[in-house]
């Protein structure tokens, strides 16, 4: 690779280890990675690549057990592999920055935002105590804060996550550095406060003339920002590339597999899968929405007493939460939709919105305060959530959860989790009846029939989410609610399951109603879509028709969010 | 609704190093805790001395801890009487071998009790919240607005001194900390999926608490009573210390710390420091074992 | 802030009841026959007969409930039958000796722990991380009677370094001239330097055991506390822009690691409270523990109730002080409401 620009940071064969009881883990092998001056850099992977290890590398800020076991790091000219503490010192925050996720977490919860930054600046001697405050207020200015005179005596907590995450960012540049390191940045953020987050830092670091690293999971995200992208694969980089070549002509296999895997826009499911895995047999075809209505929701409302003070940590047994105000506040206010047989239902919205509570009032695992829920001609809200659990109706309705691993309990075996359901609802007793019906289950989900007596701790994600399928798909419901399925899972995953989704709907029958934040992925599975905020319906409408000409401004916002790849 | 913070879990420690070490079974983890940690197999060790002289302390006794010989009070350390004798010619070893005996009974029988009723209504407050919350809540804070100690010695002087009172009042003194473990426990459980996904499966609450979340805290609440045990053994002693309770000439290794306390002045250390020794050491041995055993249920919660 | 502090004042009230309807249930409900406690053993049915209707307890319970809260109202907590004095006068008059001694142990056991603690932490693995943790563990592993002992056969037997544990004061010195009833802030006071040093030699030994009690908890919850903290993600931040160790450890991660040590202390100060009464009967210490002792074993109940009392309601003003003090701390709580 050769660049016109001179090098700024140059990794040569870097490796990391870290010490564990298992013996040492190689967590970074002989990675090569070199940014120029004003170059951005996408380094992409997934969970367990090694991406923000190598970060924590070129900062040297790794744990305690992890070290630097070989290579070279060389920053505009300074052996940083060999520099003693106090030198790396120098350069971190002033020559080198870094912007983390969960931006929250990533600030002193105690110490006023504006204090935290005149740390920086004085630790590298950038103000003096006198003008500390007013290089801070300038800071806070320059990251697009509103009145930054008063956010500079804000706690993070009084602060919203995007808010929080321009403190940092004003924190990472308010020593001008040369070099600025974003590990996941906009992960945990709304999808709009994302894009507001990923155009902040370009537009800061071209002004600045400044080098970025981008460390994402998001291939999309990492072509739209970057000049260049640096794809790993289990502590390896696989492939270096210019970001449109990258889309274009993707050179090793797990590129090509994660590539194709990122959900984007003109892609079906079904493009989505490795190009070696056998394709389905049933074509994803979307079904028109012709059939009956099997859901119907109207006017349902649900509201939460006003909470002014949360636990903390001295009082969180001995104060109850008592209602003091007669303010409620409407996580739900008053929406109605319809669901029809053999249809997908998406409900998209920001975290918040209501879209959550709205599921688990469907799944009748919460009470409504008002309004109609009518399945299949009877208004099942009516039915208190405690005395739903009993109803032959339990099994009609059922549910995907979003953490695979949260929705299975730790002491059961995957065959115990999906048979709960057959004992206590199926109607199918004797031992070896439900161990049949348990394995047919499994080689529905795909899950290999031997896996059945593992439990979850010994399951990958993809497979603790197969058994949360298997065991939604027991009863052969009708309707079945998908919340965030794919969410905590990583993306060549992800495909792999939506596919699966939409394959046992066709073969079962089944109607789903999918809860997401993410339109890109609502879009693959849907028939038509519900978008949410602030407890209402704002728009609502066939997929294609939304997403190609949305009427609202909000959903518009959606749709900018999502990166757009070169293409 | 907001778990999309943890879209991608972080990845300092890479993934291969936390799945592996998590599989295999909690017996090979036990042996890797005890491996990194020998204190908790000696404790072990020191453990099962402790229950040998309480379950068979009378039979291996080398006298009758009862028989007085003045002809032989306040004797020294000897190869004749190992322990020395106290002032009434009594044998040091044998009454603080046979006094196992009954520290350990005071011990287990109130944490038991706690463990029952602590647990059950910490779960019950946990999981169905409400008034139920309310209710068990109210009831443990006004425990704790009492130094313990203090409340113990105040319910054993009203309801009467006797060795069940003291049974009892370390019970009632304990309550709070069960129930709030077992609460916290229950609640974090409440919501979680696998709770979710069982009333999905058509389970009752009462069926989801004994067979989803019960399971799961138990292993919590074992480690819980191994680390109380320790403090259930020094508030019995430390009652029986200043005259509750026991009474002489019981040997109960509390009772005898005092008998000696006064001799301490005069310089005959044996009569006080055995029967201390022997308190301190198995207070040690389960405080040791629970570290132990909390490592092995939750290696998370390692300090 | 006023009204900051009038809330948190609010919320010791729901305690302050409960720790007044258990004292009366402790006295009234339970099995026996409660004249006969307050009249003592040696009482003539006479004596009790005058003693149930002079304590009102021919009346119905509410009854007897609205006469002790009154009675209490009035610092009424009865009579103790071996000092013949009322029971608030004995507890006002030994209540500084308890007081001085606890509170001079819990900060001596704070200046060790503290420090300790977060050296352990900040070196993990080192030599002083595995001490603290033996200690940890051993010392709550210690009954606090035996430590006093054990001192006293050390330090008075062998070495002959203190003085016999006898109370506050050795038989030649005279007590300062009564102020706050701390004899070592009193003698200052009148600038008696004797009777400071005299004062101090009896107290070292029963503070150094109340303090080796109290190091073990703290010391483990400060040790924990900054490990959690430091391997936070705030500290990390404060790493990656090259904050020197020292500002990182002290201002980003002490403060931090402090709140849950702050909520420690209440828990603490309960185990305090209670070792203090099993301190003051090895030390001979004229405080309101071995008060509770003695009439304990005298089967006299007025003061054992008045102790009890006191107790819990010096605990929840100090579990309040405790919370009052993170509220300074933490601007989450401060801000709440």
């Amino acid at each position: 690779m050769t660049e016109s620009t001179s090098t700024l940071l140059d990794v040569k064969d870097l490796t990391v280890e870290f010490a564990t009881r298992r013996g040492i883990v190689r967590a970074v092998q002989n990675v090569d990675l070199t940014v120029g001056k004003g170059e951005t850099v996408g380094i992409v992977g997934e969970s367990g690549s090694g991406k923000s290890v190598t970060s924590y590398a070129v900062m040297r800020i790794l744990d305690r057990a992890g070290r630097i076991a070989d290579g070279a790091i060389t920053f505009s000219g300074i052996d940083v592999r060999n520099a003693s503490e106090s030198e790396v010192r120098d350069l971190r925050g002033r020559e080198i920055s870094m912007v983390f996720q969960n931006p929250r977490a990533a600030l002193n919860p105690i110490r006023k935002v504006g204090h935290q930054i005149e740390d920086v600046l004085l630790e590298h001697l950038q103000a003096s105590p006198q003008d500390a405050k007013v290089k801070a207020i300038e800071a806070l200015q320059k990251v697009r804060i509103a009145r930054p005179d008063e956010r500079y005596h804000a706690y993070p907590f009084e602060l919203s996550g995007g808010m929080c995450q321009r403190v940092v960012i004003a924190l990472a540049l308010a020593c001008r550095p040369q070099l600025l390191i974003a590990d996941e940045p906009t992960t945990g953020l709304d999808v709009t406060t994302q894009k507001a987050v990923m155009d902040l830092i370009v537009e800061l670091t071209r002004e600045n003339g400044m080098s970025t690293i981008l460390i994402t999971h998001d291939l999309g995200l990492a072509s739209a920002y970057c000049d260049r992208v640096v794809v790993m694969e289990k502590g390896k980089v696989v492939e270096t590339a210019k970001s449109a070549q990258i889309f274009k002509s993707p050179q090793h296999a797990y590129t090509r597999k994660l590539m194709r895997s990122t959900p984007r826009i003109g892609a079906n499911l079904r493009d989505l899968l490795p190009e070696d895995m056998p394709v389905p047999l049933t074509p994803a075809k979307k079904t028109a929405g012709g059939g009956a209505s099997l859901l119907s929701v109207s006017n349902l409302v649900k509201e939460y007493p006003r909470q002014g003070v949360g636990g903390t940590l001295a009082t969180l047994f001995r104060r109850k939460n008592e209602f003091p105000q007669s303010e409620v506040f409407r996580a739900v206010d008053g929406i109605s939709f319809e669901i029809k047989r053999g249809e997908s239902v998406g409900l998209v919205g920001e975290s918040g919105c209501g879209k959550s509570t709205t599921s688990m009032m469907v799944m009748r695992l919460l009470d409504a305060t008002s309004g109609h829920i009518t399945f299949d001609g009877e208004d099942i809200a009516a039915i208190p959530a405690k005395s739903f659990a009993g109803l032959p109706l339990r099994k009609r309705i059922q549910m995907v959860f979003q953490d695979p691993t949260d929705s299975l309990n730790p002491r059961f075996t995957a065959a115990r989790a999906i048979a709960d359901p057959i004992y206590r609802l199926g109607g199918l007793r004797g031992r070896d009846a439900v161990r049949a019906r348990c394995e047919e289950l499994a080689r529905q989900v795909g899950l290999p029939v031997e896996l059945l007596d593992r439990f979850p701790h010994q399951l990958s994600g993809g497979q603790k989410a197969r058994v949360g399928i298997a065991r939604a798909i027991a009863l052969k419901p009708e309707l079945v609610i998908l919340d965030e399925p794919t969410a905590a899972l990583d993306v060549s995953v992800q495909a792999v399951v939506l596919n699966l989704l939409e394959d046992l709907k066709h073969s079962l029958g089944m109607s789903y109603l999918f809860v997401s934040h993410d339109l890109n992925v609502v879009r693959l599975l849907c028939d038509r879509v519900i978008v949410m905020r602030a407890g209402k319906i704002v728009e609502e409408g066939e997929t294609e028709a939304v997403l190609s000409a949305p009427k609202t401004d909000y959903t518009r916002e959606l749709l900018a969010a999502i990166p757009h790849p070169p293409l | 609704m907001n778990k999309l913070a943890q879209v991608e879990p972080v990845e300092a420690t890479p993934v291969p190093v936390s799945k592996p070490a998590r599989q295999g079974s909690l017996f090979s983890h036990a042996r890797y805790v005890i491996g990194e940690n020998p204190v908790t197999g000696i404790a072990f060790g020191m453990f099962v001395i402790i229950a040998a002289c309480a379950i068979f302390g009378p039979l291996i006794a080398p006298y009758d801890p009862l028989a007085s010989n003045t002809a032989s009070a306040l004797q020294a350390p000897s190869a004749k009487h190992w322990f020395g004798t106290d002032q009434l010619g009594r044998d040091i070893l044998s009454r603080v071998m046979v006094a196992a005996r009954l520290d350990l009974g005071i011990a287990i029988f109130s944490v038991a009790l706690v463990f029952v009723m602590g647990g059950l209504s910490g779960v019950a407050a946990g999981f169905f919240g409400g008034w139920t919350d309310r209710i068990v809540g109210r009831i443990a804070d006004t425990i704790m607005a009492f130094p313990l100690f203090v409340l113990a010695m105040g319910i054993v002087a009203a309801l009467g001194n006797t060795v069940t009172n003291i049974v009892i009042a370390t019970a009632i003194i304990n309550f709070p900390l069960y129930a709030r473990v077992a609460r916290a426990e229950a609640n974090v459980r409440r919501d979680a999926g696998f709770v979710q996904a069982a009333r999905l499966s058509g389970n009752s609450d009462v069926r989801i608490v004994l067979t989803q979340v019960l399971p799961n805290i138990m292993p919590i609440m074992v480690v819980q009573m191994s680390l109380t045990m320790g403090y259930a053994i020094l508030n019995a002693a430390g009652l029986s210390f200043i005259g509750l309770g026991v009474r002489p000439p019981t040997p109960e290794w509390g009772i005898m710390v005092a008998e000696g306390a006064g001799f301490i002045v005069s310089g005959e250390w044996w009569i006080a420091l055995f029967p201390g020794a022997a308190l301190m050491l198995s207070v040690f041995c389960f405080n040791l074992l629970g570290d132990g055993l909390r490592d092995i249920v939750d290696p998370q919660r390692r300090t | 802030m006023l009204r900051q502090i009038g809330k948190r004042l609010a919320t010791a009230i729901p305690s302050l009841i409960g720790v007044i309807i258990v004292t009366f249930l402790l006295t009234r409900v339970l099995p026996g026959d409660p004249a006969a406690y307050f009249a003592g053993p040696a009482a003539s049915p006479q004596a009790i007969e005058e003693i149930r209707k002079s304590l009102g307890l021919d009346k119905s319970l509410p009854e007897q409930f609205v006469r002790y809260v009154q009675d209490l109202s009035r610092g009424d907590f009865g009579k103790s039958l071996t000092t013949g004095q009322t029971v608030i006068i004995d507890i006002k008059t030994r209540l500084p000796a308890s007081a001085e001694l606890t509170l001079l142990g819990l900060i001596v056991s704070m200046l060790i722990a503290v420090p300790f603690g977060i050296l352990a932490a900040v070196k993990q693995g080192s030599i002083i991380d595995h001490a603290c943790r033996v200690i940890a563990t051993a010392g709550v592993s210690l009954p606090v009677f035996f430590t006093g002992l054990l001192l006293v056969y050390v330090f008075y037997f062998i070495l002959g370094w203190s003085p016999a544990p006898l109370g506050r004061l050795d038989a030649f010195a005279s007590a300062p001239k009564h102020v706050t009833g701390f004899y070592l802030i009193d003698s200052l006071l009148a600038g008696n330097l004797e009777s400071f040093r005299a004062s101090l030699a009896q107290l070292a030994l029963p503070t150094i055991t109340l303090a080796i009690f109290s190091l073990a908890p703290i010391t483990r919850m400060t040790r924990a506390s900054m490990l959690a903290v430091l391997s936070s993600d705030f500290v990390r931040t404060a790493r990656a822009s090259g904050l020197s160790p020292r500002t990182v450890i002290v201002t980003y991660a002490f403060r931090n690691a402090m709140l849950p040590v702050v909520t420690t202390l209440g828990m603490v100060f309960s185990f305090l409270l209670g070792a203090n009464v099993l301190v003051e009967k090895v030390f001979a210490w004229p405080g309101i523990g071995s008060y509770a002792i003695e009439a304990l074993i005298a089967s006299d109940f007025a003061p054992v109730q008045g102790f009890v009392l006191t107790m819990a309601i010096m605990y929840v003003l100090l579990n309040l002080t405790i919370d009052m003090l993170y509220g300074v701390i933490d601007p989450r709580v401060r801000l709440e409401g």
